[in-house]
């Protein structure tokens, strides 16, 4: 029906202004200018080659000729657009930045970009930026080098240089700080938080919205002075005086420290000090921003950092493509089944979701109406996804589903039961998919009578935070059902890492001996608390205490034991306590109550970890955080060996987006590689020696072991 | 009824006798022998919502929300696209705001493609059995194969009205230029302007007779005798039966269940009270006429949300999908009469109905006769029954009959599922097809009274 489609496809080029029809007056690689009648310059960059536009070297460049060209033409303004649908400017040319090592050589490439920059803010004739959609990063810098910020209705603002370890590097410091209240471009800076065009409006960030049709006017209305210019206010001149800065800069510095911890993290720290040192005085903070930004660029957080933004983009490439999925069958409404469907009503498909008790769907629904309420920011979009989320007490959707998920009971009888009620009724070419995260799929998948489009789609919890999805592959999976596995990920916005059917797949059978020798070291009377902060010392998000108490006792327990039954991976025994402390219903956070005690929100109770403080910290020492991480990269190497997972980069990007694995060290398999194959198996045939055999390192590091640190 | 008993309200007769004598009034159009090209009409499936009582503030549910709320779960049960549809009828009386046209909006939050075609239509407490009967006559008359006809209603939505003076009152002041307008408009403003007029109450109230519904009842009950006792014990029943339809799970497939953004389940019509009594009921005050009436809030509809649908099919639409008809429709009609005897209505258009279909009372295995409430239910059976009423009224040479009340509303009907009045019409052909699936009887009649003096009723045959 798609009649109102095929009408938009037929009006939607009249609907958007680059500036006057024809032949351009010029047209470069990236960047094309036309002037119209009434002197304005409509400069438009469009990227060759690319679906979104970025702010390459060559695109900087090319702008110093644009520039140049300007002086003859008599233009009496010049508008900045872009042509891509998806946006004004994304942000810097991230493959301009991997792997530079050279500090001086940054630097220098970074001046050029700021004269050039320079002379876009000097020009006198009013520049006029045009914005749609994503405006990030340098492309936001641009803007802000621009008199007037035109916004059209969806665009968004923002600046996620210290989500790579980096701050705004191209002026957006000083320009961002000096146009708006110093302690809300701040903010943005320090969070990576993008503002909707409405929030930008209120912020002073840009001088209008407009929707498409109006921008030719807008455009015409500004040139004519008639645009009235946002202004800093007057916060921004208290800000001007050194002690104000100093007290708001202290308290930056606390917020910052509750997330980005600065031995790991420095970007927000160098920010801080820069606008605490040099707020107010442009030129100053220019080359404070310059140096620091440089410096920043060629450390290892920063490139660790955008290590880990490839491999996001590798395992977004692997999830292009046409899924052909638009209605998903959901079976068993509990925490996973739940949030899978609420996830994928809210990327847009059409979802139904069953159960045999009808109040666990409802309190599905329940759920996912306060996630929509978070994350969602229409009361339209809310209403919408909910209705796309369908209660389906009668089971109906599996007969009309492209894609029915499996998330039942971990127990092989339960499920096969569920295959042989449904696959009849599945429509022809219907992908099966169970989230089991411990069952082998040859188990499950006798009796469902098209093994082909049998897969494991493994997700993580929680579903809405938890980027990854383990694509699980078994040897009669068809490579046409994996690949539209992996377009579905892509189509909810999750990240596909490809792995073969063995216990436990990829992430949990890694995870399992990082959470068990934890419960060892408990069972050695290291406190909980001791165990937990060596952990986030080496940059974890969660020490593997609270982890385990998150996962579930019981899910971990069930892991560890199917882990140990199946494999020959040597294993600490799981103390009994802990499965004593589960028969008990200690199941962890969800239960209130596991390794640690939870308030009724969740937060562990504050008096628990006062109380365990002060005890004696028996058994701690220095190898605290190898004895947690080393098994977990030795049976990554093994997995790498056994090839459950294809490559280092895709296991990386799977620890990195399955359990938080600290980003900062580029991935688990990156990490061993620049602490060097041989110092992690000496120190594993030392841990071995002391504590027994489960520490004996794999033969797989002998190939790690050839292959030189990068 | 005493010999020669005048109508009671005063207005009604000066009315009627500046009019045509004519008592009353069938649809002419559909009068006669169907046409031999006519197309079979299929009833191939529906739901409906559980019907939730208004508790004093706007349920969980608006009257679209509703209407999504079964239609989803209907939309997915059959093997057929959604987009399928060639249009979608939806009836509803109270339409909310922000909700005009509630069945496009309904059609598009269904999914059901930004090309369809959808409109509401609106005839009071017959909206949801209009819906049906308008696809009813396109796919008869071949200008459709596939329908979705509905109803829908939110009574615990019904607004707060402004008075004519309050609103009068507003756009003074709204539109008051200077100060000194504002200033005079604001002197101008008199506490009881606060005063809101509950819609609902003014909707239950019939224009031209300034008679409430409740009031029409006791007309009518007055006039065949019926007793409050009478009137009482039919309540009971009522309740009694839908409680067994609800434990012998009669209504399993019919009533979906519905969740509300909070989580909140609700699987069941929530106004059934099996543990009703004589004595429980003697208790309660006459709604209406207070204090001698026999219609009191016990023996009423209750007010309640709900919505129901059911989906219409030619013979063609049902070979190409290959669906499961339930019934076919056989046919419709409608009456019209005096607003103050409303309640009659059934008697009016299921006796000219049968009379073209040449069925006598006893060729009609089950019936659904909307129990607005039981003294006019009460009323209506009596009527046929009544010699002079049946000969001068009904035109029949001797009384249609008594209907067996175990053939009547065999699970229930309004006075315990409660009246979401777009909606009603739409569940007792719904419920109709059903019941007489499952009791084995081959041919049924639904019918309503409809506010402002109107009936409706359609005939149904099982497949």
């Amino acid at each position: 029906m798609t009649v109102s489609q095929s009408i938009w496809a037929v009006l939607e080029r009249r609907n958007i202004e680059l500036g006057p029809e024809g032949e351009a007056t010029k047209t470069l690689t990236n960047w094309r200018y036309t002037k119209d009648e009434g002197g304005v310059v409509w400069l438009v960059l469009n990227r060759q080659d690319e679906s979104t536009n970025t702010l390459s070297e060559a695109v900087i460049a090319e702008l110093d000729t644009v520039l140049n060209e300007l002086h003859g033409m008599g233009a009496k303004a010049l508008v900045i657009r872009s042509a891509k649908r998806s946006g004004f400017i994304a942000g810097a040319d991230i493959r301009d930045f991997q792997g530079v090592t050279e500090l001086g050589e940054v630097e220098k490439r970074m001046r050029r970009a700021h004269e050039i920059i320079d002379r876009l803010d000097d020009l006198s004739i009013p520049t006029i930026a045009v914005i749609h959609g994503h405006c990030l990063g340098g492309g936001l810098e641009l803007a802000l080098a621009c008199d007037y910020r035109i916004a059209i209705a969806g665009s968004s603002f923002g600046f996620p240089e210290v989500l790579l370890g980096l701050h705004p590097g191209l002026g957006g410091t000083y320009r961002l700080t000096s146009l708006i209240d110093p302690v809300e471009a701040m903010t943005m800076m320090l969070t990576g938080r993008a503002a909707h065009a409405k929030k930008a409006k209120k912020l002073g960030l840009i001088d209008e919205i407009v929707e498409e049709r109006h921008v030719k006017t807008a455009v015409e209305a500004a040139v004519a002075g008639e645009l009235k210019r946002m202004s800093g206010g007057l916060k921004a001149s208290v800000l001007g005086l050194g002690p104000a800065r100093r007290m708001a800069a202290r308290r930056m510095r606390a917020e910052t420290e509750k997330k980005a911890p600065k031995e790991h993290y420095p970007a927000p720290y160098r920010l801080i000090d820069l606008w605490e040192e040099h707020g107010g005085d442009d030129s100053a903070m220019q080359r404070g921003e310059l140096r620091s930004f440089s410096e920043l660029l060629v450390g290892d957080t920063a490139q660790n950092l955008i290590r880990v933004f490839f491999l996001r983009e590798k395992m977004k490439g692997l999830a292009k493509g046409e899924s052909g999925i638009e209605h998903v069958h959901v079976i068993g409404a509990g925490t996973m089944g739940g949030d899978i469907a609420a996830w994928c009503a809210s990327r847009g498909l059409r979802v139904t979701l069953t159960d045999l008790d009808p109040r666990a769907i409802a309190a599905a629904v329940g759920r996912a109406s306060k996630f929509y309420d978070k994350r969602l920011h229409s009361n339209l979009d809310r209403r919408d996804a909910l209705d796309r989320l369908v209660p389906d007490f009668e089971g109906s959707g599996a007969a009309k589903a492209d894609l029915v998920i499996e998330a039942v009971a971990e127990k092989a009888e339960v499920k096969r039961k569920v295959y042989q009620s449904i696959t009849p009724r599945m429509k022809a070419g219907a992908i099966l998919a169970t989230n089991t995260s411990s069952i082998p799929l040859e188990t499950l998948r006798e009796g469902v009578s098209f093994p082909d489009r049998f897969i494991g789609l493994h997700f993580f919890n929680p579903v809405t935070r938890m980027e990854l999805v383990e694509i699980v592959a078994h040897d009669g999976a068809s490579e046409q059902s994996l690949q539209r596995a992996r377009a579905f990920c892509g189509d909810i916005s999750r990240l596909p890492a490809p792995v073969k059917s063995a216990p436990g797949f990829l992430v949990n059978r890694a995870l399992t001996p990082y959470l068990v020798e934890a419960f060892v070291m408990l069972d050695e009377g290291i406190p909980k608390e001791a165990i937990d902060k060596a952990a986030k010392d080496f940059g974890m998000p969660m020490g593997p205490v609270e982890l385990a108490d998150r996962v579930g006792l019981d899910i971990c327990l069930e892991v560890a034991r199917m882990l140990r039954e199946r494999l020959s991976d040597p294993m600490p025994d799981v103390p009994k306590w802990l499965a004593d402390k589960v028969k008990s219903g200690e199941t962890g956070r969800k239960a209130g109550r596991g390794l640690y005690a939870y308030d009724e929100n969740g937060k562990i109770k504050r008096e628990e970890t006062q109380k365990s403080d002060g005890e004696a910290a028996r058994g701690m020492d220095a190898d605290m955080a190898d004895r947690l991480v080393l098994p977990m990269l030795n049976t990554l190497v093994r997995c790498l060996r056994e090839g459950v997972v294809a490559d280092e980069e895709t296991a990386d990007g799977a620890m990195i987006f399955g359990t938080g694995f600290a980003p900062f060290r580029g991935g688990p398999l990156h990490y061993a590689r620049e602490r060097g194959a041989e110092d992690i198996v000496a120190k594993l045939r030392q841990l071995e020696d002391k504590h027994g055999e489960r520490f004996s390192p794999d033969e797989g590091w002998q190939v790690q072991e050839n292959q030189p640190a990068r | 009824m005493a010999k020669g008993a005048e109508p009671e309200p005063k207005p009604t007769r000066r009315r009627s006798a500046a009019r045509r004598p004519t008592a009353w009034k069938v649809a002419s159009p559909l009068v006669g022998d169907p046409r031999k090209d006519d197309k079979p009409v299929y009833l191939v499936d529906g739901a409906r919502t559980p019907f939730l009582r208004a508790r004093g503030k706007p349920g969980p549910f608006t009257p679209v929300d509703l209407a999504v709320q079964c239609g989803r779960p209907l939309l997915e049960r059959l093997p057929i696209a959604r987009d399928a549809f060639d249009q979608v009828i939806l009836g509803c009386v109270n339409v909310i705001a922000d909700e005009m046209n509630p069945a496009r909006v309904a059609a598009l939050r269904l999914g059901m493609g930004e090309a369809m075609r959808a409109f509401t239509v609106q005839i009071n407490c017959g909206s949801g059995m209009q819906s049906i009967d308008t696809g009813f006559r396109l796919i008869e008359g071949g200008k459709a194969d596939l329908i979705l006809a509905g109803g829908a209603e939110a009574l615990s939505y019904a607004p707060l009205v402004l008075s004519n003076r309050t609103a009068g009152w507003f756009g003074r002041f709204a539109t008051a230029k200077s100060a000194w307008e504002r200033a005079s408009a604001i002197g101008a403003f008199r506490p009881d302007m606060a005063k809101p007029v509950i819609g609902l109450e003014r909707g239950l109230t019939d224009p031209i007779t300034d008679l409430n519904m409740g009031r029409t009842a006791e007309i009518i009950g007055h006039a065949f005798g019926i007793t409050r006792e009478q009137a009482d014990g039919y309540a009971i029943e009522s309740h009694k039966r839908l409680a067994r339809a609800q434990k012998d799970g009669h209504l399993a497939g019919e009533v979906i269940a519905s969740v509300a953004r909070d989580g909140t389940l609700y699987d069941y019509d929530d106004g059934v009270r099996p543990d009703s009594s004589m004595e429980k009921l003697a208790k309660l005050k006459p709604a209406f006429e207070k204090p001698h009436g026999r219609v009191t809030p016990g023996n009423s509809s209750q007010i309640t949300d709900g919505a129901s649908w059911v989906v219409l099919a030619s013979e063609e639409a049902v070979k190409k999908h290959k669906l499961e008809p339930i019934a076919r429709i056989v046919d419709s009609e409608w009456a019209a009469l005096d607003p103050s005897v409303m309640g009659l209505g059934p008697t009016l258009c299921c006796t000219a109905l049968a009379n073209r279909r040449g069925l006598t009372r006893d060729d009609i295995d089950l019936w659904e006769l909307n129990e607005a409430f039981a003294a006019q239910v009460l009323a209506c059976l009596a009527a046929w029954e009544d010699e002079e009423y049946c000969r001068e009224i009904l035109g029949l040479n001797e009384p249609f009959g008594a209907v067996d009340r175990d053939r009547l509303n065999v699970d229930g009907g309004a006075i315990s599922l409660g009246h979401p009045v777009g909606s009603s019409g739409n569940r007792i052909v719904l419920h109709l097809a059903n019941a007489m699936r499952r009791l084995g009887l081959k041919r049924g009649m639904a019918t309503e009274c409809i506010g402002g003096g109107q009936g409706g009723a359609m005939l149904l045959e099982v497949v």
